[in-house]
């Protein structure tokens, strides 16, 4: 039987009814169209999934849809201001080449936003540990870093 | 692959949990953080009619010390938040770091601690941490509260001392004795967020340079978190120096009885069990002088 919940995403209110056992990343993915954040291993490992939950990293795939009533929840689709522009973190992963393939993207830089907003300039160890949860198959990491540092330089 | 169908309930207070305990028994499980839970809903391990969701619990979201009973964290504190807490990080250190390399960012923003230790998987991280400083696990049901030592809550991989309508409702670390240091150190390939090969818990204490208590716990070589009791009684009285040290990594590495898996040989594990055992006693030593 499907639960009502009412939650904020990316600032928005929704109300939805949500089947107990669908993740946040299927809701998000399947019922509300908001496909940017993806849906790697489904084990926790990859970090594809990542969204913010009232400001804190988890992986949408091991979260009930039904336990994020009443919080709010944020996606790579609420990060820029407007449809116009983007956010300095995305700008920032273009610039330094951060991007190949993309399926890693949203969730690294939702993870680069949690780190950020913890830790407005992180050193580079400490980037690399808030990154310990998302695998990139592409670049090699060190662009996603550079990214993240000129993140921090344009936030400031 | 979607999840397998059940239905959700959250009980607001423990009382409301035990009745639902009562009237669904194996049919229901408990889910705190979820993060190993639902991955074996997703596997089909385990296919509940109901699971009862704890995080509207407020009397089990905690960490608490006082100079007197020690340190308390409740089954909800996430293993974020114990990793992050200033008070944990300066009581309990080797608690604080073993909750910092469990997983990743993420499973450790929803993850809890207590969670970790009801799984019972013989690699955990923070079981080695906590059995060394002497923790106990105080576990509630409708019919009360019983308070045990946490090494006879393991009983097997995937197994616990919890019986049906049972839940760990927080695990309690004593105050640490003077001139005593704890150490957690882990192997494994890629930083922390793969399961350990191999990991140790080390409590020990010196006075006029010998060895006055040891407890040495050693995770995923054994079907539990194991003691390595000769290796305690070893170190007993002993002085505290390098070949000493040296001659407890390998009676603990005698101690230990891995098995051969995709993670790791066994003969690798019993040799980084040597080095790991004599590093973290090592280290523990050297923060107390």
């Amino acid at each position: 039987m499907k639960k009502i919940i009412n939650v904020t995403i990316n600032g928005d209110n929704y109300e939805i009814a949500v089947e107990p056992w669908k993740t946040l990343n299927e809701v998000l993915r399947d019922q509300l169209n908001l496909t940017g954040t993806k849906l790697g291993c489904g084990t926790g490992d990859c970090g594809a999934c990542t969204v913010l939950l009232d400001g804190k990293s988890i992986s949408s795939c091991l979260t009930l849809a039904v336990e994020v009533d009443g919080r709010s929840v944020e996606t790579i689709e609420g990060l820029a201001e407007s449809e116009d522009e983007l956010h300095p973190i995305q700008e920032a992963f273009i610039e330094k080449g951060a991007v190949q393939c993309g399926f890693c993207t949203p969730g690294m830089i939702m993870s680069a936003k949690f780190l950020l907003s913890n830790n407005p300039e992180p050193d580079e160890i400490t980037i690399k540990k808030a990154l310990d949860g998302n695998l990139c198959r592409c670049t090699g990491y060190y662009k996603i870093i550079d990214a993240i540092k000129c993140a921090s330089e344009k936030m400031k | 692959m979607p999840l397998p169908k059940f239905d959700y309930i959250a009980p607001k207070t423990l009382n409301e949990l035990f009745e639902l305990l009562e009237n669904y028994g194996d049919k229901a499980k408990i889910k705190a953080g979820g993060t190993d839970l639902l991955i074996k809903l997703n596997n089909k391990v385990l296919q509940p009619e109901v699971i009862i969701g704890l995080k509207n619990i407020q009397e089990l979201d905690f960490i608490e010390f006082d100079e007197k009973d020690g340190l308390r964290i409740g089954a909800l504190a996430t293993l974020s938040e114990v990793a992050n807490n200033s008070i944990v990080k300066e009581k309990y250190p080797s608690v604080a770091y073993a909750a910092s390399v469990t997983a990743t960012n993420q499973v450790r923003n929803m993850g809890t601690v207590v969670g970790n230790l009801c799984n019972a998987a013989p690699s955990a991280d923070n079981a080695p941490a906590l059995l060394s400083l002497g923790a106990k696990a105080v576990i509630v049901s409708k019919n009360g509260e019983r308070v045990i030592p946490l090494d006879n809550f393991f009983k097997g991989p995937g197994l616990s001392d919890l019986k049906t309508g049972e839940i760990m409702k927080e695990v309690t670390v004593p105050i640490q004795p003077e001139n005593s240091f704890t150490v957690y150190k882990k192997l494994s390939p890629r930083s922390a967020v793969d399961i350990a090969i191999v990991n140790v818990g080390v409590m020990v204490k010196i006075q006029n340079n010998k060895f006055t208590e040891a407890n040495i716990f050693l995770g995923a070589v054994a079907p539990i978190p194991l003691r390595a009791k000769k290796t305690e009684e070893f170190l007993l009285g002993k002085n505290v120096q390098e070949d000493i040290i040296y001659e407890a990594g390998k009676i603990a590495s005698s101690e230990a009885t891995p098995i051969t898996d995709v993670r790791s040989s066994q003969e690798y594990r019993k040799l980084m069990v040597e080095i790991i055992t004599r590093r973290a006693i090592q280290e523990a030593v050297d923060n107390i002088n």
